[in-house]
């Protein structure tokens, strides 16, 4: 049976890893190829690094940390964070990542979607959506959280979806950090109206969490930072919480 | 030596950092003349069956089957697996090596169009000699949109909305329709495997 993933997140500034809550304050929690192998050992099914400071920062030391991480773990790997072009996506598989993540600059530009896809595979695109609440719907935010679209959350996804996306990572900006569960409303509403996996995101404070976003959310995946990085459950536990309650997990040996 | 084969399309860097933890030389090559020459050949594949037209458009098509003829080990991954078929119905103006029997066919668009992510996978039979030092029911890691149809070369069947192959063998040659490269320590020993076949 196909398993429900986790995925270990890495928010990534300045070639280090930090944490953040509601993208703003930040704690360097090491370096990102050791922490990256030590999830991947650890049970996570995936590791995703994010460079939040992507956007003002150069890109160097992010490659640099792509390319050590990525000699070092062998499960899917993905990296996303402030990729405007398609010229930046192509350095990043260069470096090893299997997958990248695109979020403001697909809004701006869906076609970029397409063009990273014909070449690289559908598999390989990812696209990040940063929801907030407003009212009864969920309006699409970029620029790491910061800055409001008029675009509506569920239509947006359905859009990239066609335009060649692989998968969706939808992150709630209203619980992110917040570590009281997952927007479970937002995660159905997407996963509903695609046909590609959704990763949940914002949120994750338990195992109960991940439950209720894999029951009621119907999330494919779910992305875990803070809980992992301070020793507060590895993945190995939290899917020995879930295989209890019947979600079907991967149990690593 | 193990011989990566790039027709253009997809990410080679996985499986050759997979290859090369293994401490498993690797280079990666692009013309019928590397083909002939090889000892091992790989055919990683993400992507379109369209973008394969690439192999019988550079030669490399004839070389490969003349390769295979010989005995070489191959091993095509993911795409690399679905074209030892005869087509595909992504892009059935494109020819598969046609060594196993039938097409590929696309996954139904609902719930899931795609299957991604860690599935178990179930052997066909005990005498793989990939799959040595795996356990039956381990989990790999998949991404794709087409599958294969099992067929008596099948070493592993996997489920999803319907029951296709997983993995086949049949004397030198191998096929994964998940990705050994991205599949933890299961997937590096299925390249160890491979790697230390004789040649």
């Amino acid at each position: 049976m196909l398993s429900k993933r986790i995925i270990a997140c890495l928010d990534v500034s300045g070639g280090r890893v930090v944490k953040g809550t509601k993208f703003v304050a930040l704690r360097d929690a090491g370096d990102p190829a050791e922490l990256a192998r030590f999830h991947a050992e650890g049970g996570a099914d995936e590791v995703v690094f994010l460079d939040i400071s992507a956007t003002r920062e150069n890109r160097t030391t992010l490659l640099d940390a792509v390319r050590r991480t990525a000699a070092q773990i062998f499960v899917p790997f993905t990296v996303g964070g402030g990729v405007r072009s398609f010229e930046e996506a192509a350095a990043l598989f260069d470096c090893g990542a299997d997958k990248m993540t695109i979020n403001s600059a697909a809004v701006v530009n869906p076609k970029l979607i397409t063009t990273i896809a014909m070449r690289f595979g559908s598999q390989a695109v990812v696209v990040a959506i940063d929801a907030k609440r407003a009212g009864n719907s969920y309006g699409v935010w970029v620029k790491g959280g910061t800055e409001p679209t008029d675009r509506d959350a569920v239509t947006w996804a359905r859009e990239a979806q066609e335009c060649g996306a692989g998968e969706i990572m939808l992150t709630s900006i209203d619980q992110d950090g917040m570590r009281s569960g997952f927007d479970c409303e937002l995660t159905a509403r997407v996963s509903e109206a695609v046909s590609i996996p959704v990763i949940a995101s914002g949120g994750a404070g338990s195992g109960g969490h991940f439950i209720d976003v894999f029951t009621k959310g119907k999330a494919d995946a779910a992305l875990a930072a803070s809980i992992f990085h301070f020793g507060l459950q590895n993945a190995r536990e939290l899917k020995q919480e879930l295989q209890k309650s019947g979600i079907p997990v991967r149990l690593p040996c | 030596m193990i011989s990566l084969i790039d027709y253009g399309a997809g990410n080679m860097a996985s499986v050759r950092k997979a290859f090369e933890h293994l401490a498993l030389e690797t280079e990666i090559i692009d013309k019928p003349e590397q083909i002939s020459k090889a000892a091992k050949l790989v055919l990683p594949g993400v992507g379109n069956f369209k973008s394969l037209e690439k192999l019988e458009q550079t030669g490399m098509r004839a070389a490969i089957q003349e390769s295979v003829a010989r005995g070489v080990p191959f091993l095509g991954i993911c795409l690399g697996m679905q074209w030892l078929f005869e087509t595909s119905t992504e892009a059935p103006e494109v020819k598969g090596l046609g060594i196993f029997p039938g097409k590929c066919t696309r996954f139904t668009e609902t719930p899931r169009s795609l299957h991604v992510g860690w599935n178990q996978i179930s052997f066909c039979n005990s005498s793989s000699r990939l799959f040595q030092g795996i356990a039956d029911g381990s989990y790999f890691y998949f991404t794709h949109s087409y599958w294969c149809p099992i067929e008596s070369s099948s070493s592993a069947t996997t489920q999803f909305q319907t029951e296709f192959a997983a993995a086949l063998e049949k004397k030198n040659v191998f096929g994964m329709q998940f990705h050994p490269e991205k599949s933890g320590d299961s997937g590096l020993r299925i390249l160890k495997n491979f790697g230390e076949l004789p040649c």
